[in-house]
């Protein structure tokens, strides 16, 4: 009896103290954005509204990038509809000057400047072409992606929509929205989709 | 006067094994500096290893070496205790001697 | 009697653009990681430490004092492991400090610099180095062999380290970046740069045990405050102020889940 009563005090404790640890994280979740606010300045084109989170960066901060399956479906569905697809119905341009962007890593920084040219810096995390050595592999490997995938309009943009908006396929991914976020403008990304759908593009060779 | 070198040298059964880095731009005068003007040329062209007084080594080097370089060599005949001094001339008749006493 | 012997003269540039083409990524990898070997026979670090020292000991400032008084924790005048349990709390300032934090706390309270002129450059470049680059090339230098020990043995340790680690994880930016997206995941790598896993005590051992360090692509000796400030550069955010708060959070966050490994520093980078 007294033992069941010791016992039950020790959980009571335990019980008290989870709810103080847990009362911390929350306390610990609602400073850090005040703290970078105070500690971050400006510079350039990086203005302090970038420390804002948006609608998936929060959610996919709060689920470790793992958002119950319901929530990621909705994300997905948002971001769908954000995507402007090209005025003239074409997702291709030139394979040539999809390669130079998918080399290019500038832009966006607060180094780059305004209306400066940005780059898609493909390569820092995906596999393109074989004869490029230094790349990334943060992402799959996209190489023969046109070759494998077939050169058909449907997945052509389907890479086009991917580019625009990667959240739009997975809610937390790891890559930029690089159409969304103004790094790349429609031409760019018509560009980079060719590099990689192109049959003539060293991506595909 | 330029930058303090940083000198090791110990001996390793009988031969002292001496490492030198040396702080110097080694500019080649080929590169351009932020403001699109030429980088006139600067670099070390003489280096001298004196061990108690006496040249045991010496080498002409131009500006095909990196910035803050680093040698390493071997000499025969010293012993623990023994100063070895190294100094380093540039193009612009800058120098710079440093000695340090060789461990054992 | 002259004898001219062997002479090891490092070249980098021309070693790094002969890599690039005709060999497998794992030969390219190989080649970089026998390159950073023969390097570290002669760190150009330790010329930034070689000045560091005499900076160090140089009386400056309106009080016309040097740094060798300087508390880093171990009390004043000791700097031998200092920087192996850093971040640390100082009850002086009441704060969590980083070598640099308290380098400027040291020039403030000892030499009488005020907190502007002390912080005014803390990153130098390959032409002129920062004397704040220097000193922390110097004190770091004397924690070489030291075990990591940061201890949450404080409220303010412990927020940190809280602070800190939610800050790794923060997601925002026109490219939805967090310090997580590049360094969570084991085998990935920027281009052909290995990313380590700072969320894991092996890849956070790896990284803390050896910055600062001297990078070879430019020449440059770099801190901890840079590295993070680069980075965060890199991750299209605003730029984090100089020995912030927040700056100092992450720190502790990565030093502490690197404890235990054994400083090596300063090293050096490709």
């Amino acid at each position: 009896m007294k033992k069941a009563l010791i016992a039950a005090a020790a959980g009571a404790l335990v019980v008290a103290g989870c709810a103080s640890m847990k009362e911390m994280d929350a306390k610990y979740d609602a400073e850090v954005v005040q703290w970078m606010k105070r500690d971050f300045h400006a510079r350039g084109i990086a203005t302090m509204d970038r420390l804002d989170q948006d609608e998936v960066q929060r959610v996919c901060t709060q689920y470790d990038n793992k958002p119950p399956e319901a929530m990621a479906k909705q994300i997905e569905a948002g971001e769908m509809k954000k995507i402007k697809l090209p005025s003239d119905g074409k997702y291709m341009g030139d394979w040539k000057a999809g390669q130079k962007i998918a080399q290019r890593g500038r832009g966006m920084t607060w180094r780059d400047k305004p209306g400066s040219t940005n780059g898609g810096s493909c390569y820092n995390c995906h596999q393109l072409s074989t004869a490029e050595l230094s790349f990334g592999t943060i992402g799959p490997s996209l190489n023969q992606f046109g070759k494998k995938r077939g050169y058909t309009v449907a997945n052509q943009k389907y890479v086009y929509e991917k580019i625009y908006d990667s959240k739009a396929f997975t809610a937390c991914s790891n890559m930029p929205r690089l159409g969304l976020s103004g790094t790349l403008t429609e031409q760019q990304i018509k560009d980079v989709t060719a590099y990689l759908m192109d049959p003539n593009s060293p991506v595909n060779k | 006067m330029g930058d303090p070198m940083k000198i090791r040298a110990r001996m390793q059964g009988d031969v002292a094994e001496v490492r030198v880095l040396m702080g110097h731009p080694m500019e080649t005068g080929q590169r351009k500096g932020s403001d699109g003007k030429i980088i006139p040329a600067h670099f070390i062209k003489q280096i001298r290893a004196e061990l108690n007084g006496k040249v045991v080594f010496e080498a002409a080097i131009s500006q095909a070496i990196s910035r803050n370089p680093l040698f390493a060599f071997k000499v025969k005949g010293a012993k623990a205790g023994d100063k070895l001094s190294i100094t380093w001339e540039d193009n612009k008749g800058d120098k710079r001697t440093d000695t340090v006493t060789i461990s054992g | 009697m002259r004898k001219s012997l062997t002479t090891l003269a490092v070249a980098c540039a021309a070693f790094l653009a002969t890599s690039a083409f005709g060999q497998t990524p794992e030969e390219v990898k190989k080649g970089v990681e026998q390159y950073r070997e023969m390097l570290e026979l002669g760190n150009p670090a330790e010329l930034y430490a070689l000045k560091g020292e005499a900076l160090f000991k140089k009386k400056r400032g309106p009080k016309n004092a040097s740094l060798e008084q300087c508390d880093f924790g171990k009390g004043p005048g000791v700097l031998k492991g200092v920087y192996a349990e850093m971040p640390r709390y100082f009850a002086d300032t009441g704060k969590v400090q980083d070598l640099e934090s308290r380098l400027v706390t040291c020039m403030v309270q000892l030499q009488g610099i005020s907190e502007k002129d002390a912080t005014k450059r803390p990153f130098g470049n390959a032409d002129k180095p920062s004397e704040n680059e220097q000193l922390v090339a110097y004190i770091v230098s004397q924690s070489y062999g030291d075990p990591i020990n940061i201890k949450l043995d404080n409220p303010k340790m412990k927020e940190a380290y809280e602070i800190g680690k939610r800050l790794f994880f923060y997601r925002a930016g026109p490219w939805d970046f967090s310090c997580a997206t590049c360094h969570a995941e084991e085998n990935t790598r920027i281009r052909l740069q290995d990313l380590p896993v700072l969320s894991s005590p092996a890849g956070a051992k790896a990284a803390m045990t050896t910055w600062p360090a001297y990078r070879v692509s430019n020449s440059q000796l770099k801190t901890m405050e840079w590295r993070i400030n680069d980075c965060y550069r890199q991750m299209r955010f605003p730029e984090p102020n100089f020995i912030s708060d927040s700056v100092i959070a992450l720190t502790t966050y990565l030093a502490y889940t690197a404890n235990g490994g054994v400083y090596k520093g300063p090293g050096i980078k490709r």
